[in-house]
């Protein structure tokens, strides 16, 4: 083992059914140090960490870790867990129904009884020491989801742990909980303590991070530290191209503008619903690419929920094509040509258990209706041709969507609505969690649906994402439409300066 | 070279892998093991004769004709609590008492007031079953209100009607004991002149047909595991889960009236309080037997009718054993501790491994010598 690693893994093997996750791959960890685990959607980033936390068992390979002379065997996330490696999972993974300290101490409780006082008190201070803004107390599902992933952190910090995996943690924390996440692991880094980092948001691994590790189809590409290499460099060395500058993805044909002349496709007025928005008018053109913007919490899921009828819309009135029609339910959006991609795939998108190919046609079946199911063959076809056509990796159309890479699961929902040939798309958060390269294609098929003549709103955490395939933003604050941006306007200092607005720009 | 190693390797796990983790593996194997005791014991358990019965028909006899006939109401109480259990993720406890129910109600339009029928005309009998069916769905739509809309767990909800259906059923008929003494109604659950079939098996075979009709050209399979999988994203898709709950629960309550109408049959009168006693249990087994989740989701139906009847065989052999029918819930227990332990995904994926260790035994041997 070299000197002051902590962590040491040689030449990880690891096969599913049809696919070779991960062929000869190294990494190592070493004392106080963020480490970058880099690669496009199924590169093996996950199974690495998988392996290495217990949850897949490797088929072949040795992992190391300082303590303990001979190679580790890791068998389940307990004894990684009792090995000092902690992780905090890209999708949060902790009991809702639970209390915040509860979830803290779920598991590491010594012996039979539990003593709530003292549990609470700790969970308390470590809650108050991390700044985090949640009482010991408070059942977890009445947290939002910022502040459930950063309890989740808090949950494998205090573990005393020498090993910490963070993946995609920041997914869905707003810019001051990433500094305080940051601030956070700077100082578990002086402690000691080697840090995984798996993130698709450049900005924040060049931020925060020591050292680069690059996985490419389950391979490894190589490890550099992080001065060494440019971001221009990461993006080719992960894609396998050249790239001549990371603003060739930013710029190329991406930005387009709808046009002024085109008839309004869908209307709402003060359109609200039970999820606690302010009424809001809302109107999407032929062809047009627009989004809600603003920080989380701000409503912009909210909003678009609203439109879609996925919480109960409580009042104002909708039109399409110019005529009034009213949208209750999902069902009666969908009849009107309105797809919904929702921002939390795990909960509201995939259908977990069942296969790529039923959840591809499952959109269009409901459409269909119950009684004219489509035969097996016909569902093969659709689904064979959606595979293609976006190029979602998977074994089979038969795979459980569950066992799919996650920017692969968002493309096979994106699939299912596509499927349906909608007139008004709603996009909310279609590239959460997932790698550049697939952004890019999801950002680009926008572009290219809006250009046929399809509506789309678009809503993204990353502002520069938004600039790129809007072109019109409308800005939202507590709950609250305060503005829209169009034309010369669209940039990140204007938008910014919308949604502080009269100071008050704290996310809850 | 290494490329083909690893492909094959995979290959060979897999296929193991594919053997014990089939749905059917464990039924299937059940059965088989079922079928190898019955022939060490006794060959003749499988002997099929043809012979008159008492009733002056030609009829099939045999251990296998037993298990196919008895097994009737149990193969048609799983197919709808196969729909109930993938779409609420939790199970009936209902059945029973809602087949006394049903029953009862039969029994009460045939014989009407004086709770006598000596001469009974097929009219009476079809409007009998239509109004049983009614009944029987009217208490499975009860039962699926409450879980769909007050979210009640299946268990707890169905507990109401476990507890009170009995009683509902003896008042239907004033707790008076109907009887139907007219031979021909005795055909449902018996033999039809000239047919040396017993009728319960053409009533199940008619139910199994019409469930894989229903599937064929409905979405029902896609909506019910859908829900069970992922009610939210079954909802953002404009499936309405509420109904296809509730509907689960209207279709098992229409298998419950099928399995009374045999049962009637069969008895021509009903024992309020003994009547398909715990055949609730036995309907849930063989949905776990047939490797399907009892949380919710993806189902298999062929599976848990196979379920059923290994159930059904279980018993059949229990009882050719000379075992008293007072005893036999502790000898079925056995077994089904046994059966539920070899369907655990735990086990399953040891057996995987057990198979893979077995392939490489030559490179395994040495270290484990040592």
């Amino acid at each position: 083992m070299k000197e002051k690693a902590v962590l040491e893994m040689k030449n990880i093997h690891k096969s599913f059914p049809g696919v070779r996750a991960l062929q000869a791959v190294d990494f190592t960890l070493c004392e106080g140090e963020v480490h970058a685990l880099m690669g496009e959607n199924g590169a093996g980033k996950s199974t690495l960490i998988k392996v290495l936390t217990g949850v897949y068992s490797k088929d072949e390979g040795e992992i190391y870790l300082k303590g303990h002379e001979k190679a580790v065997a890791i068998r389940s996330p307990q004894d990684a867990q009792n090995l000092g490696i902690s992780t905090v999972y890209q999708e949060i993974t902790l009991c809702p129904n639970l209390s915040v300290a509860e979830n803290m101490f779920i598991g590491r409780t010594k012996g039979m009884g539990v003593n709530w006082k003292s549990m609470n008190k700790m969970a308390d201070e470590i809650l108050t020491s991390l700044d985090i803004p949640a009482k010991s107390t408070q059942q977890l599902a009445s947290c939002s989801i910022a502040v459930q992933q950063m309890v989740a952190i808090a949950r494998a910090v205090d573990m005393d742990c020498k090993v910490l995996i963070l993946d995609e943690p920041t997914s869905s924390l707003d810019e001051q909980e990433v500094a305080k996440l940051f601030k956070l692991m700077r100082d578990l880094k002086s402690r000691g303590v080697g840090i995984v980092f798996v993130k698709h948001f450049l900005d924040q691994v060049y931020e925060i991070c020591d050292k680069i590790t690059v996985l490419r189809d389950g391979q490894l590409v190589g490890e550099y530290e992080i001065e060494n290499l440019p971001r221009v460099q990461l993006v080719s060395k992960m894609l396998g191209k050249d790239f001549d500058d990371t603003s060739e993805i930013k710029d190329d044909s991406l930005t387009y503008k709808g046009e002024d002349a085109s008839e309004k496709i869908f209307e709402a007025e003060s359109l609200r619903s039970n999820a606690g928005i302010k009424p809001f008018d809302f109107y999407i053109k032929k062809g047009e690419v627009n989004g809600f913007t603003g920080l989380l919490g701000s409503g912009r899921s909210e909003s678009v929920r609203a439109i879609f009828g996925a919480d109960r819309v409580v009042g104002g009135t909708v039109k399409k094509n110019g005529k009034e029609v009213k949208i209750k339910k999902p069902i009666d959006a969908m009849k009107q040509g309105i797809a919904y991609l929702p921002e939390d795939r795990k909960r509201d998108g995939i259908v977990g258990d069942l296969s790529v190919r039923e959840n591809i046609v499952l959109a269009l079946q409901v459409l269909q209706g119950f009684f004219k199911p489509f035969s097996k063959k016909a569902q093969y076809e659709f689904a064979d041709e959606y595979i293609k056509l976006l190029d979602i990796k998977t074994a089979s159309a038969d795979t459980p969507i569950k066992s799919l890479s996650g920017g692969n699961q968002q493309k096979v929902i994106l699939a299912r609505w596509l499927l349906t040939h909608p007139e008004y798309l709603i996009l909310d958060e279609p590239t959460r969690g997932i790698d550049i390269g697939t952004k890019v294609e999801i950002q680009k098929l926008v572009l290219k649906l809006a250009s046929e003549g399809m509506s789309v709103t678009f809503i993204s955490s990353e502002t520069d994402e938004m600039l790129r395939t809007c072109s019109r933003l409308i800005v939202m604050r507590d709950r609250k439409v305060v503005g829209e941006i169009s034309g010369d306007d669209m940039n990140q200092t204007k938008i910014m300066s919308t949604i502080a607005g009269g100071g008050r720009d704290d996310a809850e | 070279m290494t490329q083909n190693k690893v492909e094959k390797k995979t290959t060979a796990s897999g296929l193991f892998g594919r053997l014990f983790r089939h749905q059917l593996f464990i039924p299937i194997a059940a059965l088989l093991l079922l079928v190898i005791f019955n022939l060490i014991m006794d060959p003749a358990f499988f002997a099929i004769r043809m012979e008159i019965n008492n009733a002056g028909n030609n009829v099939l006899l045999g251990s296998l004709v037993t298990i196919l006939d008895s097994g009737s109401e149990l193969a048609i109480l799983a197919i709808g609590m196969t729909l109930v259990t993938s779409a609420c993720g939790g199970q009936d406890i209902s059945v029973g008492a809602n087949i006394a129910i049903a029953g009862s109600v039969m029994l009460r339009i045939i014989c009407g007031e004086d709770a006598r029928a000596e001469e009974v005309s097929v009219g009476i009998v079809i409007v009998a079953f239509l109004v049983a069916a009614l009944v029987a769905m009217l208490f499975g739509a009860f039962n699926g209100l409450l879980v769909a809309h007050f979210n009640i767990q299946p268990m707890v909800a169905t507990l109401i009607l476990y507890t009170a259906g009995r009683h509902i059923a003896a008042w239907v008929n004033n707790n008076t004991l109907p009887k139907i003494n007219d031979t021909s109604f005795g055909y449902i659950g018996g033999y039809i002149p000239g047919i040396p079939i017993p009728t319960p098996i053409f009533i199940a075979i008619a139910c199994m047909a019409l469930i894989a009709l229903v599937l064929k050209f409905t979405a029902l399979g896609l909506y019910t595991q859908a829900i069970g999988v992922n009610e939210n994203s079954s909802r953002l898709n404009g499936i309405n889960p509420k109904a296809i709950k509730i509907l689960s629960f209207v279709i098992l309550g229409l298998c419950v009236a099928v399995a009374a109408f045999i049962k009637v049959g069969r008895n021509t009168t009903i024992n309020y309080s003994g009547v398909a006693k715990d055949i609730e249990m036995d309907a849930i087994l063989a949905v776990a037997l047939g490797g399907n989740a009892l949380g919710g989701g993806r189902f298999n139906m062929g599976a848990s009718i196979l379920g059923a009847y290994v159930i059904q065989f279980l018993t059949t052999t229990l009882y050719a054993c000379n075992v008293e029918s007072s005893e036999l819930p502790a000898y079925k227990a056995v077994v089904v501790i046994i059966l539920v332990i070899m369907s655990a995904p735990v086990v399953r994926d040891k057996l995987k491994d057990v198979g893979k260790k077995l392939k490489s035994k030559k490179n395994v041997e040495v270290k484990e010598v040592g």
